[in-house]
């Protein structure tokens, strides 16, 4: 049975994760108690709202310590959703300068408009451009859209932990990995067929 | 994306904020609209402000568990607390309306609390006379002497994600956008904007998508009263050159 951690940080947007993950076969927790997280075969870092503030809700509930012991550690598999994918990053500058859980070499930066993509936030359905043939992405290959919402965007200083680009505002990462780490800056949770197939993908790592 | 209005009991649709029309079940349209793929749904309860009512947050829990895309909601929202517990139960954005001309300030603070990405406001117009157009608020009922490009530049700085921009006088009549409406507050901000009301057919869609430089378009009657169906605007909008998903 896979038992997926949904961490529970106060910042919102859990029903939709929680619900999507059900539909696909898993079964949900939405928690922050370290005892789920110890248990679970999965864990989901979702979230929406500005990196800041994510990363304050994360370390008042010890949440980067117990997420490490899991997820670094113990090398459970982990997906970060939107915010939770930009929080792998070593920095952020979302609300002000703050250091991320720093699994991924990089920083958040705002989008910055370039050429017809001037229209920010970010918001509504655009390709992924997969690189390679990553198990996250089987059966579903490249070029499908995915629903985005998101201002920021995670740019990483090592190539081989981009997955998955996307063409707007001169381009940016829409998926990293590094091992069973996994990050998407789109809404799988949101984006239906595709959406759901992925994040059986997921479960099956 | 198909605009769901909901009304005391059930899914309605009206002409010119008037004259509503029973159109079913709310869960009956989403089951539908999951199968279709559509882009995005908007629900708007479309009495709660006049009925002096918060959100029915029960109701958007229940919708929100079987809407596997994006949701927006819209209807007596007036608080930071009222955003929050609307993200909680599965809504992905909150569309304002009323309390963006009556207390616009809360709009930062929504914005700040939980990101511009899912603080829509929800700007319903009516052109005057001398054609020049003014905002009207609790649900078309109150005018207010405020200039739609106006208001949307000020939420826009104060932080608000997306304009869902409606002309009261073609809601529900199928003849067609705004096209100037859209254009003259597209082109005064730069975060997107949402055309709605009047769409009758794929074309009017294209319309106001190129000459009104929308970002993406709503529509209640057509897929409502008619057989054009969001999958095939989708197919049409395709053809026709825009960016769209199929």
């Amino acid at each position: 049975m896979k038992t997926v951690a949904i961490v529970d940080y106060g910042m919102c947007n859990l029903d939709s994760v929680r619900r999507a993950v059900e539909e696909c076969g898993g079964t949900p927790i939405v928690t922050d108690r370290a005892e789920d997280l110890e248990t679970a075969t999965h864990i989901i870092l979702p979230g929406v709202g500005s990196f800041r503030d994510g990363m304050q809700n994360l370390r008042q509930r010890s949440l980067d310590v117990i997420l490490r012991e899991q997820v670094v550690g113990r090398q459970i598999p982990f997906l970060g959703i939107c915010l939770g994918m930009q929080m792998l990053a070593a920095k952020g500058w979302e609300g002000g300068e703050t250091d991320g859980l720093g699994w991924i070499d990089g920083e958040v930066r705002k989008l910055e408009p370039a050429g017809e993509d001037r229209r920010i936030p970010h918001i509504g359905w655009n390709e992924v451009a997969v690189v390679g043939n990553p198990p996250l992405f089987d059966g579903i290959g490249s070029a499908k859209d995915f629903y985005f919402a998101h201002s920021y965007h995670l740019s990483c200083r090592n190539e081989h932990d981009v997955l998955a680009r996307t063409s707007y505002c001169g381009g940016f990462v829409s998926a990293v990995s590094r091992g069973q780490i996994l990050g998407v800056q789109f809404h799988p949770e949101k984006s239906q067929r595709v959406g759901f197939r992925l994040l059986r993908n997921f479960l099956s790592v | 994306m198909p605009t769901l209005l909901f009304k005391e009991v059930g899914l309605v649709k009206g002409v010119g904020f008037n004259a509503w029309r029973r159109v079913g079940s709310v869960m009956q349209a989403v089951t539908v609209y999951n199968m279709r793929e559509v882009d995005e749904l908007v629900y708007l309860d479309v009495t709660a402000t006049t009925d002096k009512r918060p959100p029915d947050f029960e109701s958007v829990d229940e919708l929100a568990d079987e809407c596997f895309m994006p949701l927006t909601v819209g209807g007596g929202v007036r608080t930071v607390d009222d955003v929050r517990r609307l993200l909680q139960v599965g809504a992905d954005k909150i569309a304002v309306n009323t309390v963006a001309v009556d207390n616009p300030a809360v709009i930062r603070e929504m914005a700040q609390r939980f990101g511009s990405q899912c603080v829509v406001v929800s700007i319903d117009a009516q052109r005057r006379a001398d054609r020049t157009y003014e905002v009207f608020t609790h649900a078309g009922t109150v005018a207010t002497d405020r200039d739609p490009v106006s208001l949307a530049q000020e939420v826009e700085a104060l932080g608000a994600g997306e304009i869902l921009l409606t002309s009261i006088e073609r809601d529900g009549t199928m003849v067609g956008y705004d096209v100037e409406l859209t254009r003259r507050v597209s082109e005064a901000v730069s975060i997107p904007v949402i055309a709605s009301g009047g769409a009758g057919t794929y074309a009017h869609m294209a319309e106001v998508l190129r000459d009104g430089r929308a970002s993406a378009v709503a529509a209640a009657s057509m897929f409502h009263f008619t057989e054009q169906t969001p999958p095939e605007a989708k197919r049409y909008l395709r053809e026709q050159g825009f960016r769209v998903r199929l």
